[in-house]
C-alpha cells in the first residue's frame, strides 16, 4: 500500500479541515434550503400535478414515474452522474470519472461555489437531475411499461442528461467555449426534458383511445396543489441556482415570482378570448410555463424583464398546447409545450434580456459580453440558439437511440389489455381509489334530519279531464307549456305542477291540492288552443290498463 | 306485478328516495349508468381543448311492486326527479313492465308475498 492510499484511510475530519476554506453558514444554510426545495418539485410537486392530469386508472403509476425517478436517480448521481456531469478532468463532451462514487469530495469545496461544501453542490444538482427525467414522464404517462420507464431513465440520466449537463455547467463546450448562458437549467431541464418528450411521445405512439374518446383529467385538485409546490419549490431551483445567499439569489427569487404571475395571467387572457373562460387548469399550466421561461434568465435579467418573458411563456406554451392536436402525436400531459417551448423561449429571452448590471458574473461566463441584445449584444442570441439546436439535436437523438435499446430489453410499451385495464393494476397491481364513487348513501343522523324537514307527498289523487280540444292539439299544446324557451314559463302552469304527477290521452292526473283552481287553471291554460275548452274533475283516477 | 324502472339525475337520488319511502317502499336496486337523450352532455375545457362529454351520467332504479301499488310509486318518483320549477329536460323516464315472476331467494316465497310493496 502506497503512502496516499494510507493517508487516504485515515480520519479525513483531522487532515481535511486544516486545508480547506471556511465555509459561509448563510450560503451553506440557503443552499441546503434550496436542495430540500427543488426535490419537493419532483416529489410531491411533479408527481401530484402529472397525477392529476391523467385518467383515475393511472395515476399511481405516474406518481410513481416521479417518485421512483427520484430514488434511482439519487443512486445514479452518487455513483457515476456527478462525475459524468462535473469531473474536471473532462473533455469539451463528457466529465471525468476522478468523481465516481464521489471519491474525494469530503472537506472539499467545488470551485463554482466555494462557499460551502462540496457535497452540498453535488446534492443540490442531484435534485436537478432527478426532476429532469422525471418531466420526461409526462410525455410517456399511461402507456409505458414500468420496467421499461426504470431501464430508460437510468439510461438516460447517464448517457443524456450527465453530459449535457457538463456541456453546460461542468465546463464543456456550451459553458466553456461557447459562452452561452443558463442561469438554473432552461437547456439542461426544460429544453432537454421536451425534446425527450417528444421523442416519447413520437416513439410509444398515441395512448388507445387517443382523439376519439375523451382522456379529461380525473383530478384537477391534485394538479393545482402540484403546480403549487412546483411554484414555491421553484425558488429552490432559480434562487438556490446563485449557489449561495447573495444579491444575485435575491434577484433570481423576485424574477421567479414575478415570471409565474406573468405567465399565469398571459395563459388566462389567451383562453378567455379563444375559448370565453379562464380555467383553473390554464391558471396551472400558466405559472409552470412563466416558471419554465424564466429559469435561463432568473439571476441574469433585471425584474421588470421578468414580466415579459413570464407572458411570453404563458402565450407561447399556451398556443403550443392548443396546436397540439393538429399534429397529431400524443404528449399526453404537454411535456413538449411547456418544458420544450417555454425552456426554447426563455433561452432565447436570455440573450435578449441579460445584462451585466444585474450579475457582473455574465462578463466572465460570456468571455467578455456585458449583457444581451438590450445590451447591444447580438451575438449572445445567436450563442443561445446554438446552444438550443444542439441540446435539441442531442436530446433527441440520443433519446431515440436509448428507447431503441431499452426496446430490445424490455419492450417499452404495455399490451393494448393491459393499457385499457390501466398501468395502476397492470403494472402495479394496486388501485388509487377504492370508494364507491356515486349512488353512495351515507345513512347518519344529518341524513335523517333532513328528510324531516321534507314535505310529505300525502293528498287525495284525482284526475282532471281536458274535454273540447282536438287530442293532438292537446298533446302539442302541453309539451310547449312545459318547455321553458327561456323566457320563463307560464305563472298558471307553476300553480298547478305542484300537483300534477301524469298525463294519459286528455286524462291529467294530481295528487294533493285544490281541485277546483287546479281545474280552473287548466282551463285557461288550453282556453289558448281552444275557445271550447272545458276541464271537469274525475274524483276516481283512472284504472291503469 | 310490475318492474318499474327508473333513470333519473344522480343528484335526485336522495329525493327520489325520500318519496318512495314516504309511500312505504323501501326495497329497490340503484345502479350508475350513462344515456343520452335530449339532454346534451356537459362541455368542458382543458387547456384549451374542448371535450364534449356526450354520454351523461345517470342512475338507474328498479323497484318491484304489486299491481294496486304502481300509481303511487309513479308519484313518488315524478315527485323526486323533477328538477326547477316546472322540470327540465333531464330529468329522466320511467318505464313499466309486466313482470312474470318475483322469488324472495331465502325464504323461497313467490309472487305477490315476495315482492313486498
Amino acid at each position: 500500500m502506497t503512502m496516499n492510499a494510507m493517508v487516504a484511510h485515515l480520519p479525513s475530519v483531522i487532515i481535511a479541515q486544516a486545508d480547506t476554506p471556511a465555509i459561509d453558514t448563510g450560503d451553506t444554510a440557503w443552499m441546503l434550503t434550496s436542495t430540500a426545495l427543488v426535490l419537493m418539485m419532483t416529489i410531491p410537486g411533479l408527481a401530484l400535478f402529472y397525477g392529476g392530469l391523467v385518467r383515475s386508472k393511472n395515476v399511481l403509476s405516474t406518481i410513481m414515474h416521479s417518485f421512483f425517478c427520484a430514488a434511482l436517480i439519487s443512486v445514479v448521481w452518487v455513483a457515476v452522474g456527478y462525475s459524468i456531469a462535473f469531473g474536471p478532468s473532462g473533455s469539451n463532451w463528457v466529465g471525468g470519472f476522478e468523481y465516481v462514487g464521489l471519491r474525494g469530495l469530503l472537506w472539499d469545496r467545488a470551485d463554482v461555489a466555494p462557499t460551502i461544501p462540496h457535497l452540498l453542490f453535488v446534492a443540490f444538482q442531484g435534485t436537478f437531475a432527478i426532476i429532469t427525467p422525471a418531466l420526461i414522464s409526462g410525455a410517456l404517462a399511461e402507456r409505458m411499461r414500468f420496467r421499461a420507464y426504470a431501464l430508460f431513465i437510468g439510461l438516460w440520466s447517464v448517457v443524456i442528461y450527465a453530459p449535457l449537463c457538463y456541456w453546460v455547467w461542468g465546463g464543456g463546450w456550451i459553458g466553456g467555449k461557447l459562452g452561452a448562458l443558463d442561469f438554473a437549467g432552461g437547456t439542461v431541464v426544460h429544453i432537454a426534458s421536451g425534446s425527450a418528450a417528444l421523442v416519447c411521445a413520437l416513439y410509444l405512439g398515441r395512448r388507445v383511445g387517443h382523439g376519439s374518446e375523451p382522456m379529461p383529467p380525473h383530478n384537477l385538485p391534485l394538479t393545482v396543489l402540484g403546480a403549487a409546490l412546483l411554484w414555491v419549490g421553484w425558488f429552490g431551483f432559480n434562487a438556490g441556482s446563485a449557489l449561495g445567499a447573495n444579491d444575485v439569489a435575491v434577484v433570481a427569487f423576485v424574477n421567479t415570482n414575478t415570471a409565474a404571475a406573468a405567465g399565469v395571467l398571459a395563459w388566462l387572457v389567451f383562453e378567455s378570448l379563444r375559448t370565453g373562460k379562464p380555467t383553473v387548469l390554464g391558471a396551472a399550466s400558466g405559472a409552470v410555463a412563466g416558471l419554465v421561461a424564466i429559469t435561463p434568465a432568473a439571476g441574469f435579467v433585471a425584474p421588470w424583464a421578468s414580466i415579459p418573458i413570464g407572458m411570453a411563456g404563458g402565450a407561447a406554451c399556451y398556443a403550443a398546447v392548443s396546436f397540439k392536436s393538429r399534429l397529431g402525436y400524443d404528449d399526453a400531459l404537454d411535456v413538449v409545450g411547456i418544458h420544450g417551448v417555454g425552456g426554447i423561449l426563455g433561452a432565447l429571452a436570455t440573450g435578449i434580456f441579460a445584462t451585466a448590471t444585474v450579475n457582473p458574473a455574465i462578463i466572465d461566463l460570456t468571455f467578455g459580453l456585458d449583457g444581451g441584445l438590450i445590451e447591444g449584444h447580438a451575438v449572445l442570441l445567436w450563442r443561445q440558439l446554438i446552444a438550443v439546436i444542439a441540446t435539441i439535436a442531442f436530446c433527441g437523438l440520443g433519446t431515440w437511440i436509448l428507447l431503441i435499446v431499452t426496446n430490445a430489453v424490455v419492450k417499452v410499451r404495455v399490451e393494448h389489455k393491459d393499457e385499457v385495464t390501466g398501468l395502476d393494476i397492470s403494472q402495479h397491481s394496486e388501485r388509487a381509489y377504492s370508494l364507491v364513487e356515486s349512488g353512495g348513501q351515507v345513512v347518519s343522523a344529518e341524513a335523517e334530519k333532513r328528510k324531516a324537514l321534507r314535505i310529505p307527498l300525502r293528498g287525495e289523487r284525482f284526475t282532471a279531464v281536458v274535454e273540447g280540444v282536438e287530442p293532438e292539439e292537446l298533446v302539442s299544446h302541453w309539451r310547449h307549456l312545459c318547455v321553458d324557451y327561456g323566457v320563463g314559463v307560464s305563472s298558471e302552469l307553476k300553480e298547478l305542477y305542484g300537483s300534477f304527477t301524469t298525463v294519459r290521452g286528455n286524462r291529467f292526473n294530481f295528487r294533493g291540492g285544490d281541485k277546483e283552481q287546479i281545474r280552473s287553471t287548466l282551463e285557461r291554460l288550453f282556453r289558448g288552443v281552444s275557445k271550447s275548452a272545458k276541464v271537469r274533475i274525475d274524483s276516481q283516477s283512472e284504472p291503469r290498463p | 306485478m310490475k318492474l318499474i324502472t327508473a333513470i333519473i339525475r344522480p343528484e335526485q337520488l336522495d329525493d327520489v328516495q325520500h318519496f318512495l319511502d314516504d309511500q312505504g317502499f323501501d326495497v329497490m336496486t340503484v345502479s350508475d349508468v350513462r344515456g343520452w337523450g335530449r339532454q346534451r352532455g356537459l362541455l368542458e375545457v382543458y387547456r384549451g381543448q374542448e371535450v364534449e362529454e356526450r354520454l351523461v351520467t345517470k342512475l338507474k332504479l328498479e323497484i318491484a311492486v304489486n299491481d294496486d301499488r304502481v300509481e303511487a310509486a309513479i308519484d313518488a318518483i315524478v315527485r323526486g326527479a323533477r328538477t326547477g320549477e316546472t322540470g327540465r329536460v333531464g330529468d329522466g323516464k320511467i318505464f313499466v313492465q309486466p313482470l312474470e315472476e318475483c322469488i324472495r331467494i331465502r325464504t323461497g316465497e313467490t309472487g305477490v308475498i315476495a315482492v313486498a310493496s
